[in-house]
């Protein structure tokens, strides 16, 4: 009687610590996911794109530092190369604004997926931001509808899409890039619908909560390989990509071959289709074949 | 403007219930304010309205084909904030009489036939998660399948959190909804309701063929309050609203809620009128019925113009506030 009294108490415990370390865990990758020393995008490129040439500009109006954009080499084959771009001094940071771009970043980014789709190159993306920018001018220039234009772009392209998550992948404005054939993740990097500050303001109603919203919203690699919403975690040097950058990129680049070579052996018309399909699937819910309750309709106005 | 009104009975005993305009204060009997399809009849203030009194003003009588009724949601993150999220569906579904945040069926607008999905902000704020951008999926489907006009009528605050990243993925799913919709070249005209933002005005709602919002309607990716609290920035008047987006071009028309029925059946008839091109007898009609329309338009605008004409010569104030809104 004692005993079985002591083995819940007990399994209680075990069960609070398991939670009270996945939350740790959660926020642990949240903090190296934004690190600032975390290899970006262009660090990226000068590890594995030769002769990566710059391509700027939305055509309209401006040309935004948030998002980077080009034509390189990768393992002797040319592709487009799109990214958001954090910086990493104070300096940098102001002039990529955090990696938060605005409407002319992600209208750039559909020009090039335009240019790639005519001369046939592969894109390649990479993630990296807390989310779009959130200011007036940036809303008065069409976000929304900017990022939404951005993802039908990607949904309409039969080239290869790699995607890649290499820190914060943060709402809309990260999923503006991730339409894709394959999505890879880092290991210490997220991908979210909100940031834990966002939500936990939101439903917790006090930003203090973020921790608790960073575990309930599970963004982590492991979590959303498990989901099906990417398709490969990569690894990171213990630590942290920062730790190791060089060892970090070798991985990146070897994820990204292999997935390439994966897509190489599918038409582009199917890419196309299964991409849709892969959408299509992502959600879950339950299909019950009874008819819910339909309440009457209420009159109708004059 | 992010206002939700009740019509309360008035405190003096025995008094008629009264609604009071949150926008102008006026005071109007609620019979009235119904009658007027809900919009303040003193100035024109639009009240927010569930799906289905939407579908009740926009689909003709006995119109409406509810489908995808048994689809239900589930709780894949075991979601748990200050409520749980199975306790929070639990609550709306009680408050609103719904089952999830859409209603989506096969309906007529003033005669013409279009898959009908309609947003509820009531449902826990009108947001996107598994289920709406399932049903979502399948109207688009049906809509392509069948070559029939898709309509949508979106009021909500975006992706539903409790759904993670799943609710994230519905925008991308509409997305790609929206694709197979163009693909097939089925017409698909959005309205957007207040207030439209985040995940829903950044997937779907801003991809139609013709976009128009509702009056005074708030449409924003972020909400105001990030805006500000993020950037520091002071929002200029009228931020954000249906008016602004207009000007700024981001919308096709402004349409008050009174003309709505008629405005979505002329876009559908027009975005049909087209020369299919293979030359059949249906396509040439059709190409005829655009042509009347067509005409129909030309009239209208040259109105339009002669009451602009006059307004400009005379200088005349109240003319050019007629021209702005041009008979029907």
């Amino acid at each position: 009687m004692h005993l079985s009294e002591e083995i819940e108490r007990l399994q209680a415990r075990l069960k609070s610590l398991q939670h009270e370390k996945r939350r740790k865990d959660t926020w642990v990758t949240y903090q190296i996911a934004k690190h600032k020393d975390r290899p970006r995008t262009r660090d990226y490129i000068a590890q594995f794109i030769d002769g990566f040439e710059e391509l700027k500009g939305d055509r309209l109006r401006a040309d935004d530092p948030a998002m980077v954009g080009g034509l390189g080499w990768f393992e002797g084959r040319a592709v487009m190369i799109v990214g958001h771009q954090k910086g990493r001094t104070l300096n940098e940071q102001t002039v990529h604004n955090f990696g938060m771009a605005k409407p002319e970043g992600y209208r750039k980014a559909q020009r090039l997926f335009a240019l790639a789709e005519r001369h046939r190159l592969p894109v390649l993306t990479f993630v990296d931001t807390p989310g779009a920018y959130p200011g007036v001018a940036a809303e008065e220039g069409g976000q929304g509808r900017a990022i939404a234009e951005t993802m039908l772009a990607m949904a309409r392209l039969t080239v290869p899409v790699v995607v890649t998550i290499i820190g914060e992948g943060g709402s809309g404005g990260a999923l503006a890039l991730a339409v894709g054939d394959r999505i890879l993740m880092q290991e210490n990097a997220t991908y979210s619908v909100i940031s834990p500050e966002g939500c936990a303001a939101i439903l917790w109603r006090d930003a203090s909560f973020a921790p608790q919203a960073a575990e309930a919203l599970r963004p982590t690699a492991s979590q959303l390989l498990a989901f099906g919403v990417i398709d490969r975690v990569i690894e990171e040097p213990r630590g942290g990509a920062h730790t190791h950058p060089e060892h970090a990129a070798r991985q990146v680049r070897v994820a990204i071959a292999e997935a390439l070579a994966e897509l190489a052996q599918i038409a582009p018309n199917d890419r196309r289709r299964q991409r849709r399909e892969r959408f299509r699937r992502l959600g879950v819910w339950r299909e019950t074949g009874i008819p819910g309750a339909l309440t009457p309709l209420p009159p109708a106005g004059p | 403007m992010s206002v939700t009104v009740e019509i309360t009975r008035r405190s003096d005993a025995g008094g008629p219930r009264q609604w009071t305009c949150p926008a102008c204060g006026a005071r109007s009997e609620p019979e009235a304010v119904r009658a007027n399809l809900m919009v303040c009849p003193a100035c024109g203030f639009h009240l927010r309205i569930g799906a289905r009194q939407r579908i009740a003003q926009l689909a003709d009588p006995g119109s409406f084909a509810e489908q995808w009724t048994d689809l239900r949601t589930l709780d894949p993150l075991d979601f748990v904030d200050l409520e749980t999220y199975p306790e929070r569906l639990r609550e709306a579904q009680a408050r609103t009489g719904l089952q999830e945040a859409i209603v989506a069926g096969t309906a007529t607008i003033a005669g013409e036939p279009c898959v009908l999905a309609v947003l509820d902000f009531a449902f826990m704020g009108g947001s996107m998660g598994s289920v709406v951008g399932e049903k979502l999926w399948r109207a688009a489907e049906m809509a392509a399948e069948t070559k029939t006009p898709l309509v949508t009528v979106c009021s909500s605050g975006g992706a539903r959190m409790q759904e993670g990243i799943y609710s994230l993925m519905q925008m991308a799913k509409t997305t790609c909804a929206v694709d197979m919709v163009n693909e097939a070249r089925v017409p698909f005209v959005a309205v957007l309701a207040d207030p439209c933002t985040g995940g829903v005005l950044a997937s779907f709602a801003t991809l139609a063929d013709i976009c128009v919002a509702e009056p005074g309607a708030l449409l924003t990716f972020s909400g105001p309050r990030v805006i500000e609290q993020t950037t520091r920035e002071k929002l200029p008047p009228g931020f954000g609203s249906a008016e602004r987006n207009l000007e700024l071009g981001h919308l096709d028309a402004v349409v008050p809620r009174a003309e709505l029925r008629e405005r979505l059946a002329a876009y559908l008839r027009l975005l049909r009128g087209g020369d299919t091109g293979d030359g059949s007898p249906r396509g040439r009609r059709r190409g005829e019925r655009a042509r009347e329309l067509a005409a129909a338009a030309t009239r209208r605008v040259t109105t339009l113009a002669a009451a602009a004409r006059r307004a400009f010569v005379g200088g005349d104030r109240e003319a050019a506030s007629e021209a702005e809104e041009p008979p029907a």
